[in-house]
């Protein structure tokens, strides 16, 4: 449905016209909302109270350039860490920004093995994957990864 | 949970070794989102909670939402440190937990 949405804002105005009857009706069954990075960036601080995220390349983000089913999606979070009791991460939280919420899954480590963690995510459409991790000593880095998803895997 | 969850942590491991422990629990983890053929929706039943302690210590856990795979898969690293048992547990939307219990001896 919202693939219809987008192909209309690449049309010319005319085509747009001839295709707006079409995108009406696509709207009109476009009943589950989205979330937005905004929302996501909302749901982060709301998480890390408030302090300020930085986008870091310690964070890396492994996740496959497309993903062809949704409702089932590998993702791989690894932080540079020592991960010993006077410098380790904390909290992994990962968000899916086009989901219908925001939060996906995060993960409270304590200071022991890697800063590495793997699991499997539903995404509903292709977006952007946020992940952001809080160290012990309450910095947030963050980083981010599109998914090109062939077919979503939210239901609805 | 119909069917147990499945732990795989090596049973022997050397001290100061890094460990990966994987973990993937059977529950089909309804959204909430989807309906059911007269339009009614179904309702959310997910495992929200998944925790790993060692000898009653913390060790990892995770909150999971909705946008979780059905049959959640979790895979995390420790450090072997000392002979003892992981205990893991995975709490559902209903509150019922499902625990499964490794040793890992550590030389």
């Amino acid at each position: 449905m919202s693939k219809n949405i987008q192909q209309m804002v690449r049309l010319d105005r005319r085509e747009a016209l001839k295709a707006a009857g079409v995108g009406v009706l696509a709207l009109g069954f476009a009943t589950t909302a989205h979330a937005t990075p905004e929302a996501a960036a909302e749901a982060l601080s709301k998480i890390s109270g408030g302090a300020a995220a930085s986008m870091s390349d310690k964070v890396t983000i492994s996740l496959p350039e497309i993903a062809e089913n949704g409702a089932t999606v590998p993702v791989g979070v690894s932080v540079d860490s020592p991960m010993t009791a006077d410098s380790y991460v904390k909290h992994i939280h990962v968000f899916a920004e086009g989901n219908p919420s925001p939060e996906t899954i995060s993960f409270n480590l304590t200071a022991t093995g890697k800063a590495e963690v793997n699991t499997r995510i539903r995404l509903s459409k292709t977006q952007n994957v946020m992940v952001a991790a809080i160290m012990n000593d309450g910095s947030v880095l963050t980083s981010k990864k599109e998914v090109k998803v062939t077919i979503g895997g939210c239901g609805g | 949970m119909a069917k147990k969850p499945r732990v795989k942590l090596p049973k022997k491991a050397k001290a100061g070794d890094i460990v990966q422990v994987k973990t993937l629990a059977a529950h089909n983890m309804e959204t909430g989102n989807r309906k059911d053929k007269k339009g009614a929706k179904i309702p959310r039943l997910i495992l929200n909670k998944f925790t790993c302690t060692f000898n009653g210590a913390d060790v990892f856990s995770a909150d999971m939402h909705p946008s979780v795979s059905a049959n959640p898969y979790i895979s995390f690293f420790i450090t072997a440190k000392e002979s003892g048992t992981y205990e893991f547990t995975w709490t559902d939307d209903n509150g019922k937990v499902t625990t499964v219990s490794n040793d890992m001896a550590v030389s």
